[in-house]
């Protein structure tokens, strides 16, 4: 197992243009052992193309990418690691259990096919084609591709886009047991709530470009004031007649609001309302992060969590 | 460090593997399996057996040029459709992240490729012998079989390069746009003296025709090329289709977009 603090990862000064796209504007990046990083954007914000800077799979136009202090190429590095990649699918007509074994062969010390099926939530399926398989069967076989060689350190990308919120929960679980094993995870979303979920540290990615680093509650505080909420008889019109008061909605029997400062507000709520209750002071989500800081619709990205 | 776990690998396992995998990927896909085997025998059972009862020198002749038809098109499909779908799919980038040895998977698919061959000419074989009463001496028939099944290695290259060059839902048409003119032209149908005279003009620069001659030759059959020509003309052709391919494989690396 590597030793924490250690550098597994790194992008440097990593530029990548696709004629006249700028898909990365110069990013630096460290992953290091241990840690599970969640690089979180919109979509084309630039993930998958850090994630393949990272694996080597396409050159920086400027700027290096080093995978333990490797060219990413190197069989030697890539043997330490495993990658869930966005792709469709892989050969339909080979069972489950054929995939398993070429995959496994590749690695000097393959994780046993039992334990593979295990952990991705196969077992029963090994002998089914691919192509026989469910979206979300088929998306677990993708992330048993990447347990095959044991690795150190997993790269998904998109692990989890086009699963229903049932099936999301299940490779949550799978993908937090093997970072609690040791493994250090990065992984990219446009999920926030997967960010918030599963990383000890968020890097936001925003036109190919780091916007913002830091534990999901730091990136939270990133965006000052707080939420509260409240059962108040006061109406609408005379909280957002308060100072500092921005936001106000009511939501059931409840009011809740946003305020640059929490204490003041308070202060004044309970002065007009004897009889407040159920009162409730918290930090900005990380959805009002997101939103102050890329400044997209976060409700884009929301619906397609519900969807 | 690194020849240490190197070591750990047994990589005649992975070029094993990679091999079952491929041919076991192909057999189990109709749209490949069927036409690749079945209409070399068919054009066989058709202009050999049913046109030519009794004569067993026609008989023979079909034998080699539809032997070289099958072997050709099982490699042109395997390798230019083969590819061309898995670079479609992503499998390709997956099999590039993982530390895969770079050349297992071509390996894998030639060998798919000769194994599909060697099918092919088997079942001919088995078709002239009994319904064709074709004869010749074992080793004779032994260098025919030994030549049909290592022209795979020319159009294998060549399907490699239509691979990276044609998208997943074209390269089927690219490979039949090419390879039924260019059998018919190169005397793989029909003996050449059967055909127009343009033809049988345009037929020694086609890499297909020097295939069919080195089969024929083995037989005594053939016309008077000598087999050296044939031989380099078609390492010539292998040479620039691998070439073809990588600068395709570069472009494609290139394009990858994220």
């Amino acid at each position: 197992m590597k030793q924490r603090n250690e550098t597994i990862a790194e992008l440097r000064q990593a530029v990548k243009r696709y004629g006249p796209v700028t898909a990365l504007a110069g990013i630096d990046l460290t992953v290091k052992a241990g840690e599970v990083v969640a690089l979180l954007g919109p979509n084309g914000a630039g993930k998958t193309t850090a994630v393949q800077l990272l694996l080597g799979l396409i050159r920086p136009s400027s700027g290096s990418a080093r995978l333990f202090g490797l060219d990413p190429r190197e069989a030697e590095a890539r043997m330490q690691i495993g990658a869930m990649l966005q792709i469709s699918k892989v050969p339909e007509t080979l069972k489950v259990r054929e995939h398993l074994e070429l995959v496994s062969s590749y690695y000097p010390r393959p994780l046993p096919s039992r334990e593979v099926l295990a952990a991705a939530g196969l077992e029963g399926l090994e002998n089914r084609l691919f192509g026989k398989l469910s979206g979300g069967q088929r998306q677990r076989v993708l992330f048993a591709l990447a347990l095959c060689g044991d690795p150190d350190v997993l790269f998904l990308d998109e692990p989890t886009v086009g699963l229903d919120v049932e099936s999301r929960r299940g490779f949550w679980q799978q993908i937090c047991a093997r970072a609690e094993a040791g493994c250090t995870v990065f992984l990219t979303t446009h999920y926030l709530e997967e960010a918030d979920a599963l990383a000890d540290r968020i890097v936001l990615l925003d036109r190919g470009r780091i916007i913002a680093e830091g534990t999901p509650a730091e990136i939270k505080d990133r965006v000052s004031g707080k939420r509260v909420r409240c059962r108040t008889r006061l109406s609408l019109e005379e909280i957002t007649a308060l100072a500092g008061v921005r936001d106000v909605r009511r939501d059931g029997e409840e009011v809740e609001l946003l305020a640059a400062q929490a204490e003041p507000v308070v202060r004044e709520l309970l002065l007009r309302d004897a009889g407040l209750s159920g009162l409730d002071v918290r930090g900005a989500g990380l959805e009002e992060a997101f939103l102050a800081l890329t400044g997209t619709d976060a409700k884009n990205e929301r619906q397609e969590v519900a969807a | 460090m690194s020849a240490e776990v190197a070591m750990k690998r047994n990589l005649g396992r992975i070029y094993a593997l990679q091999a079952k995998t491929e041919f076991l990927k192909v057999w189990r896909l109709p749209m490949y399996a069927i036409p690749t085997l079945a209409f070399p025998l068919m054009f066989y059972l058709l202009f050999a057996v049913a046109t030519n009862r009794g004569t067993g020198q026609a008989a023979t002749y079909l034998l080699a040029t539809y032997g070289a038809f099958g072997v050709m098109n099982a490699a042109l499909f395997g390798f230019g459709v083969g590819i061309a779908v898995e670079r479609g799919q992503g499998w390709m980038l997956f099999q590039r992240a993982t530390p895969m040895p770079p050349l297992a998977h071509l390996f894998g698919k030639l060998v798919m490729a000769t194994l599909f061959g060697a099918l092919i000419v088997l079942i001919l074989s088995a078709a002239a012998v009994t319904l064709a009463g074709v004869r010749m001496p074992v080793g004779t028939w032994l260098a025919l079989a030994g030549t049909l099944v290592s022209g795979a290695i020319p159009f294998a290259a060549f399907g490699l390069a239509v691979g990276y060059w044609a998208g997943p839902n074209s390269a089927p048409a690219v490979v039949n746009l090419i390879s039924m003119p260019v059998s018919l032209a190169s005397g793989l149908w029909f003996p050449l003296q059967m055909l127009p005279s343009v033809i049988r003009k345009v037929a020694p620069f086609l890499p297909p025709y020097h295939y069919g001659q080195l089969a024929l030759g083995r037989l005594g059959l053939g016309e008077d090329v000598p087999a050296l020509y044939s031989v380099a003309f078609l390492a010539a052709f292998t040479v620039l289709s691998l070439l073809l391919a990588w600068i395709g494989y570069r472009r494609d690396e290139g394009k990858t977009f994220g």
